[in-house]
């Protein structure tokens, strides 16, 4: 046993040459693939994030520009012809508009609304959480007071009843998801950053007498970033159906952005008719993107949940 | 103990305080009271006058201590659209909204905890596999389409249900409930399904991951060892067990059923208290919109107190651990 196998050798050797990033990234990508369900889930959730981005280029019509639609076309089931002879796949709605452009503009404020509060609300979240968990003592207990208090109120009657006092528009629900939000990230990031600022390499960054801001960004913000990741990508969609459920309501965007949420309910009032398209088709997309996101996220905690790691 | 409830009490009555701060100050410093309150075609010194009756023109501080005064006596001002008093008006559609969310409640326990309890025993059969997706689905669904998905088989196709309102009631010490009426059950099942559709899935998976835990106990080892009965074995030992925490969670999500009650109610016209306020928001009936957010703040406190001092006697703990802190 003095000697080890040379093939041993090559391999630590090639090992221990490769960038450590590059590893761990491969074996997340490895891990990540492993489960094929949610591999088909981010392939259908960057097609859907592709049409939010490229909308006006692949609509059948700018269902927004007046001069596109035709009020005679209202309310046609799928498949039908309009006047001037394009195809409504998915039908229209009671102005006219083609509801394939109508929803893939509808994905792309929906998509946006959630992905910009949520990005602000890590932003702020992290940045409390970290706070709480590096200055501890008087802070912490006030910041986590107050986490606690809003998660004892449910998330949409605090977006409720700040939309009461505020009114509606898409400024206003990004404020409402923000504050409805940011709870969570600062709590997952307080719990990491605890167990974290514990260990070892924060001491030694301390010996080495740098500066707090540095050691809070540098050395304990990369180490906290995973379950935030995965904290991140369920928020995300607990965004997206929050905004549909309060723009359904009418207390959500306002009647010039039409989200998805806002489309299903313009539809409401068709459907006792019978015409189902108007609710159903923008209904189906937000359900496409909201399971396809919570699957990425449930395969994104398997891979990064360190209990876990294989 | 007491001194746990006492802190808690304290605790929570400072919440309600800044809340009430909170609504007044959004409310009367945000919009201005004088448009919402005054009709606009009023000349200035008529304007005045009204701005002195309505004590406009005290101080804030002055202003916020009345409203406090006024609160106490359960008076929030009259709804601008059905001239009754706004507390008088909410309190009336209460029992619409309880009747839902308890109904949901009853439903997700009856169905999510035998289907949690299936999947959790038999991890690997088929129908836990469609059990647990459904249950990734029903996490996902948007509540009001869904909603609307079912007025539309049941109501608009198949035609076998109501679609809105409360149907008839019956009146049982002064209260009007649905549930004890043919017609009123009717109306009552859709709305019911509908808000008991997430919370389903929370039982599901609570039960499934409960079970699983439970298994592997040695007690349920000892009495499988002991040669009881599989059907003893998991009615007795597991889940009495997997009961406590899934109850606990569910008594939690009462408050979640009744925050979530203002979509179900809006989709299915249901008269109760969440119907009122969206109603209320978009008519800008503001004595409406600020009683009703006092209300609710104040239920949830309650709620919360009351879970806080149920744990506390359940779990000794908790009540250490927070006189250490």
């Amino acid at each position: 046993m003095t000697e080890m196998p040379e093939t041993e050798i090559q391999t630590n050797f090639a090992a221990a040459k490769a960038p450590a990033v590059e590893t761990s990234l491969r074996r997340f990508i490895s891990d990540f693939t492993e489960n094929r369900i949610a591999v088909c889930a981010l392939m259908v959730l960057l097609v859907v994030v592709l049409i939010a981005v490229f909308a006006p280029l692949i609509s059948p019509q700018n269902p927004y520009n007046l001069a596109e639609i035709d009020i005679m076309d209202g309310r046609l089931p799928p498949g039908s012809a309009s006047m001037s002879g394009m195809t409504f796949w998915l039908g229209t709605d009671d102005q006219g508009r083609d509801m394939l452009s109508a929803i893939f503009y509808g994905l792309r404020i929906s998509l946006g609304v959630g992905a910009m509060s949520g990005f602000i609300a890590l932003c702020l979240g992290t940045c409390i959480g970290l706070a709480a968990a590096y200055f501890g003592g008087r802070v912490d207990t006030v910041i986590m007071r107050l986490v606690d208090l809003q998660l004892s109120f449910p998330a949409i009657l605090i977006a409720l009843m700040l939309l009461a006092i505020l009114g509606r528009g898409v400024d206003k629900i990004v404020i409402a998801l923000i504050t409805v939000q940011w709870a969570y990230y600062a709590r997952t990031v307080r719990g990491s950053a605890l167990v974290e600022r514990g260990k070892e390499y924060i001491e030694a960054a301390h010996g080495l007498a740098l500066g707090k801001v540095r050691i809070v960004f540098r050395h304990l913000m990369p180490n906290v970033l995973p379950p935030l990741i995965v904290v991140g990508t369920v928020q995300v969609a607990h965004a997206i159906l929050l905004e549909a459920t309060l723009s359904f309501l009418g207390i959500g965007v306002p009647i010039t952005k039409p989200s998805l949420g806002l489309l299903i309910f313009t539809g409401f009032e068709y459907m006792m008719s019978g015409k189902y398209w108007i609710s159903f088709f923008p209904g189906i997309a937000l359900l496409i993107t909201i399971v396809s996101i919570n699957l990425v996220g449930d395969q994104l905690r398997d891979v990064l949940n360190p209990r876990l790691q294989r | 103990m007491s001194v746990f409830i006492i802190r808690r009490l304290i605790q929570s009555s400072l919440v309600i305080v800044a809340m009430s701060l909170i609504v007044f100050f959004s409310v009367n410093v945000i919009g201005n009271p004088v448009d919402i309150l005054i009709n606009p075609e009023f000349d200035q010194e008529e304007m005045d006058r009204a701005i002195k009756a309505l004590g406009l023109d005290l101080p804030i501080w002055q202003q916020y201590l009345h409203f406090v005064k006024n609160a106490f006596q359960g008076d929030f001002g009259r709804s601008f659209v059905f001239g009754e008093s706004a507390l008088k008006l909410i309190i009336q559609r209460v029992p619409a909204t309880l009747e839902l969310a308890f109904t949901a409640l009853i439903l997700s326990i009856l169905i999510g905890i035998p289907l949690g309890l299936f999947a959790g025993l038999r991890p690997d059969s088929p129908v836990s596999k469609t059990i647990m997706g459904g249950s990734i689905l029903g996490f996902s669904l948007p509540t009001f389409w869904v909603g609307i998905m079912m007025i539309m088989i049941f109501a608009v196709v198949l035609g076998v249900l109501p679609s809105t309102g409360r149907g008839e009631t019956v009146t049982i010490l002064g209260i009007r409930v649905s549930f004890l009426t043919w017609d009123g059950l009717k109306h009552l099942l859709m709305p019911a399904v509908n808000l008991a559709l997430l919370k389903i899935s929370l039982v599901i998976r609570l039960t499934r991951a409960g079970t699983r835990e439970v298994i592997l106990q040695d007690y349920v080892k000892f009495a499988r060892a002991k040669g009881l009965s599989d059907r003893r074995v998991i009615f007795v030992h597991v889940l009495k067990n997997i009961l406590i925490p899934v109850i606990t969670v569910i008594g939690l999500e009462l408050g979640n059923l009744i925050a979530f009650s203002v979509v179900t109610e809006t989709v299915f016209a249901w008269p109760g208290m969440g119907k009122l306020i969206i109603d209320a928001i978009q008519l800008l009936d503001r004595p409406i919109i600020v009683a009703y957010l006092m209300i609710i703040v104040f239920m949830f406190v309650t709620i919360n107190l009351v879970v806080d001092i149920l744990y506390s006697v359940l779990d000794p703990r908790v009540r250490l651990q927070d006189i250490k802190a």
